[in-house]
């Protein structure tokens, strides 16, 4: 029985899993900061109008 | 706290390479299932994480549903320090005590287990206050449901080798496991696509329902017949597990609690920076819309007679 594969895929999945949650973390987290920015030259342009 | 964040991750990533390589390495293969059986070094801490993080999200949901009502509020309080004092004295009655020996655990174990619903009661609503509860709620539920996902996948890829089977119908610890991981999956789907403003109260009693189900996958090895082994350890099957494999078990499930705690403290404050940019579109629609009511305003007492009529 060549079960040393499973045992590395068992390893190899949940790194995988947690990569792509990290991933998605960083993602969001890069987006959110874009709006952030956006949210700031906005209300700075609204701020000189009035 | 800006440093301590590196310092953890680094720590983290020592302990979880050293605990890898004591997986891999240090712990003796196991008599019966060779090699394959080192993935209960990722499955099973991945497991009690998941638990855990579900315990915590169950606790905030509590203390945010009871939150502003002064006697839900004091009811869940009481209620929580009765579950203590009776857990305790239960643990060292007799007839209690046959039942713990019966399945391998010891009365201060189960001591010490119940005295945590307390402690986590009050640490968790002291230190998270209002509608950081939750943002703690959401966080342990994605992190949870990492967690729980990973158990679902590594717990097949075990299961071929030794059972000739990827996945046991029927099974109570299998499908109770499956049940758990769907119901906190409808709780994030919940909160990413309901706008109603009662969401937050919706989500939090779901989780409540959510967490009663924890025990049921916790305890349904030893009170139902299933294809799932029993625990080696605290377990009732009178088996033994080598120390080395234990302190890798151990090492294994700090590095995964210790990666876990870092994920949830990064979803934590991704949270809270996403209510803020929320908070500042309001503003800003609130800015624009009291713009545009002053620039009509103007509008209206600038108009000529004329105009007035016409309007």
């Amino acid at each position: 029985m060549n079960s040393v594969k499973f045992l590395f895929a068992a390893y190899i999945a949940t790194w995988v899993i947690h990569g792509f949650y990290l991933g998605t973390l960083a993602r969001r987290y890069k987006r959110l900061r874009q709006e952030m920015k956006e949210l700031g030259q906005n209300q700075l342009g609204l701020g000189k109008e009035q | 706290m800006k440093r301590l964040f590196p310092i953890l991750s680094i720590v983290a990533a020592v302990l979880l390479a050293y605990a890898l390589y004591r997986a891999l390495v240090v712990a003796p293969a196991d008599a019966q299932q060779g090699e394959v059986y080192r993935i209960i070094y990722y499955h099973v801490p991945s497991a009690w994480t998941a638990f855990l993080l579900f315990f915590i999200n169950f606790v905030a949901s509590i203390q945010y549903l009871v939150n502003g009502k002064p006697a839900a509020k004091s009811a869940a309080k009481w209620i929580v320090i009765a579950i203590g004092i009776m857990g305790v004295v239960a643990a060292f009655l007799p007839a209690v005590q046959r039942q713990l020996a019966a399945i391998g655990m010891l009365p201060s174990a189960m001591a010490t287990t119940v005295l945590a619903i307390p402690a986590f009661y009050f640490l968790i609503g002291k230190w998270f206050p209002g509608q950081k509860l939750d943002v703690l709620a959401v966080t342990t539920a994605e992190v949870g449901v990492v967690f729980c996902t990973i158990v679902l996948v590594t717990g097949p890829i075990w299961a071929r080798p030794v059972w000739g089977i990827w996945w046991a119908p029927g099974d109570i610890r299998l499908t109770s496991t499956l049940v758990l991981w769907l119901i906190y999956v409808s709780y994030l789907v919940l909160r990413r696509f309901s706008n109603s403003a009662q969401t937050q109260m919706l989500a939090a009693a779901l989780a409540v329902f959510g967490a009663l189900d924890v025990p049921l996958v916790y305890f349904s090895i030893w009170f139902f017949r299933t294809q799932h082994p029993q625990p080696i350890i605290g377990g009732s099957s009178g088996g033994s597990i080598d120390p080395r494999m234990l302190d890798t078990l151990v090492i294994s499930w700090m590095a995964f609690l210790l990666f876990a705690f870092l994920v949830c403290w990064s979803r934590f404050r991704l949270e809270l920076l996403q209510r803020e940019v929320e908070e500042g579109y309001a503003m800003e629609s609130l800015a624009g819309s009291a713009e545009t009511k002053s620039s009509l305003n103007e509008r209206a007492v600038n108009r000529t007679p004329v105009e007035r009529r016409a309007v």
